[in-house]
């Protein structure tokens, strides 16, 4: 590793906030985030609770739209489209920038028809053939194919969390995402099924932009590339994780990550 | 620095910083001891430096046990962790100083300096305290984590060096002019060689120590030429 600091103008950014500030009512949760969410790298939004790190999240798919209070200023880009601009079609933007959550939520159905519910309104498949290969390949690239494919028609709910996670993972690849959001999705996990998510997490890295937040720094620091510190709804830091982690710029993440906060 | 929210991390990174400044205290006090009993042919302070270098080898098993347990249990980041890293690398270099002091105390009885014939010798302590106040000062640098006074040793390590190449041309004209001192004169020569890896192994620690307080690592030092003879 060289002493300068890798350099953070990403090749190839999917996606760009700038100046983007949330409201809950008069509370405002973000202050002023910029950042640019690179194609290539994993991203990790790390802070303590109440950072704003899951609120920022929810705003690169909208999200935040479905709570009543929240109101959103600023600039978002995918590909350099407005994604907060009248013309976008919401539907459209979410298929596009999926997400998964902190806790397992399949859909009460059969293991089958939890992948195949996306790319059915979104008119992916002309057939019930084709609707099997796409639901082959979700459960292949989100690892889950070899565990469930004989008993696809076994309810999702009676996966375990680890597999339902997977499950909900080869949900939103169902659809064709470019970017794929992740809240936590490990927090409800034991350490193997949290393993299991790392390495597909790891083997996703470049077919889609991936940006997950995460309490557990180690997490942050196993399958990201790029890290960014929220705090009080500030982006106090962002930068190469493994400096974020050996050489922290700023004192605030610094004192976090060290175990100094509060 | 703000304390850890686990106090015991802070319990045990105190407890690596006290062990450090132990050894380093030590390996010091050996250098000081092993040239006054060069200088006063002191076989009895000769052999407490030599048995004292156990004390040395014990605190570097005790930090090495510490750190792998501190990385296991602690997952230390950031500052933590280079500060964990520097004591690993720290202790080993520390000891390998213990070491030269220890064999410059083994060579006191093999110099017999009854007759006071070789004059060189005189060049030696003064040589030997620049090494040992580097060793003072780089220690208190690891304590601070003051990166400028680890700087200021680096730049000491030159001064050491022209000691050396000094004391080599001073000894090879005697040895030549005095063919009957050249056994003891040999053996002053690896005192001086042991007194100048001392002063380059306290500048490794500088640069440990540089890195452990800034995160950036000290570009590679313009070494001037030097008079290569292993030891």
């Amino acid at each position: 590793m060289t002493d300068e600091q890798k350099s953070l103008a990403p090749a190839n950014p999917k996606m760009t906030a700038r100046d983007v500030k949330v409201f809950y009512g008069p509370k405002q949760a973000i202050k002023g985030v910029s950042i640019d969410v690179d194609m290539d790298n994993v991203t990790a939004f790390i802070g303590p609770s109440g950072c704003g790190k899951s609120t920022f999240l929810r705003t690169l798919n909208r999200m935040n739209d479905t709570v009543a209070s929240a109101r959103v200023e600023g600039t978002i880009t995918l590909d350099g489209e407005d994604i907060y601009a009248p013309s976008m079609d919401v539907v459209q933007l979410r298929a596009r920038v999926g997400m998964v959550f902190q806790k397992p939520n399949p859909f009460p159905k059969s293991i089958y028809e939890n992948i195949a519910y996306g790319p059915r309104i979104h008119g992916l498949a002309a057939s019930k053939a084709d609707m099997d290969v796409i639901v082959e390949k979700s459960l292949r690239r989100a690892g889950l194919w070899e565990e469930v494919k004989d008993r696809l028609q076994d309810s999702g709910t009676a996966l375990s969390g680890g597999q339902q996670q997977r499950l909900c993972i080869g949900r939103a690849i169902a659809v064709e995402p470019e970017v794929i959001l992740m809240d936590e999705p490990c927090s409800a996990l034991d350490p193997i099924a949290t393993a299991k998510i790392e390495e597909l997490i790891h083997e996703l890295r470049g077919r889609y932009a991936i940006v997950i937040v995460t309490h557990n720094m180690q997490q942050a620091a196993r399958v990201s590339q790029r890290t960014a510190f929220f705090h009080l709804g500030e982006l106090v830091e962002y930068g190469v994780t493994s400096d974020i982690f050996t050489n922290p710029k700023a004192e605030r993440t610094k004192d976090y990550i060290t175990g100094r906060y509060g | 620095m703000a304390e850890h929210t686990i106090k015991a991390f802070d319990d045990e990174i105190d407890r690596l910083r006290g062990l450090i400044a132990e050894m380093g205290g030590r390996a010091e006090a050996a250098i000081e001891n092993a040239m006054l009993a060069l200088q006063r042919h002191d076989k009895v302070l000769a052999a407490e430096v030599v048995a004292d270098d156990r004390r040395i080898d014990a605190i570097e098993a005790e930090v090495e046990k510490l750190v792998v347990e501190v990385i296991a249990l602690r997952a230390p980041m950031a500052n933590d962790l280079r500060d964990v890293i520097a004591a690993l690398k720290i202790v080993s270099v520390v000891e390998r100083i213990g070491d030269y002091a220890k064999n410059i105390a083994k060579r006191v009885p093999l110099v017999a300096t009854n007759s006071r014939t070789v004059e060189p010798i005189s060049l030696l302590p003064s040589m030997g305290q620049v090494a040992g106040e580097m060793v003072h000062d780089v220690l208190n640098a690891y304590a601070a984590r003051d990166a400028d006074l680890a700087l200021a040793v680096v730049e000491r390590d030159t001064v050491v060096d022209d000691f050396y190449n000094s004391v080599f041309r001073t000894l090879v004209t005697y040895m030549v002019e005095n063919p009957k001192t050249i056994s003891e004169c040999a053996h002053l020569l690896f005192i001086a060689k042991n007194i100048e890896r001392i002063g380059d192994h306290a500048t490794n620690v500088a640069e440990m120590v540089y890195y452990a307080a800034t995160g950036k690592t000290l570009p590679e030092r313009e070494r001037g030429p030097d008079i290569q003879m292993e030891d």
